[in-house]
């Protein structure tokens, strides 16, 4: 009984993650300027991140946390390297 | 895809209650993006979910490993320290950036150069 309540629980909570990357995909691909289409996509893998965390809770495996920390350390990479772009117009100078 | 892990019944309720609040924080973060007007009210919404949104389910998935494999878990700490670090740097970059791009074309809604900054 308790299973089947943190089944749905889970289910519910991955059902809300996947309206957020919904609104940050939205942001991504009309966002008026390239700024938004940037913030999007951080907000983009920053929910995907999560929405990897309550997998690896569903499935009991640890291998699903790997996999987001591997999203969290390339994502801050290349949001960095896009601000820069649009700052500098190169991103290694 | 309906699954879970067999857990006790506090664990379950308290790792469904904090996955839940998460995923609602976040969505409203998200939310946000779509709602707000301007550029600079849009960059703080997505905060709610790289802060509180991002604690809470980390949480969840502290409980959740550590009653499964019955010792303290708590390598999740690694993501949410990450993600707290990098967020405002990431974030004030790309705003000084948005900021410069609007003052190099005119735009009148922005504050203008100031002169006496070093």
């Amino acid at each position: 009984m308790t299973t089947l309540f943190l089944a749905w629980s889970i289910t519910a909570a991955q059902v809300m993650l996947g309206a957020a990357m919904a609104c940050a995909a939205f942001r991504l691909l009309f966002g008026p300027r390239a700024q938004d289409r940037v913030l999007g996509l951080d907000t983009f893998y920053v929910n995907a991140m999560l929405m990897l965390l309550t997998f690896g809770i569903q499935t009991g495996r640890t291998l699903y946390f790997e996999a987001s920390l591997t999203i969290a350390l390339l994502g801050f990479v290349g949001t960095v390297a896009l601000s820069k772009f649009l700052m500098r117009g190169e991103v290694i100078e | 895809m309906i699954q879970a892990p067999d857990l006790p019944a506090w664990a379950a309720f308290l790792v469904a209650a904090f996955v839940l609040m998460g995923a609602a924080i976040t969505l409203v973060g998200s939310l946000g993006l779509l709602r707000l007007k301007t550029f600079y009210e849009r960059v703080h919404a997505p905060t709610l979910g790289t802060t509180l949104g991002a604690v809470f389910i980390l949480t969840g998935s502290m409980i959740c490993f550590s009653v499964i494999q019955s010792r303290p878990l708590v390598h999740e700490l690694l993501i949410g320290i990450f993600v707290t670090m990098t967020t405002p740097v990431t974030l004030m970059l790309l705003a000084r950036a948005a900021l410069w791009r609007d003052r190099t074309e005119g735009q009148d809604e922005v504050p203008a150069f100031d002169e006496d900054a070093p």
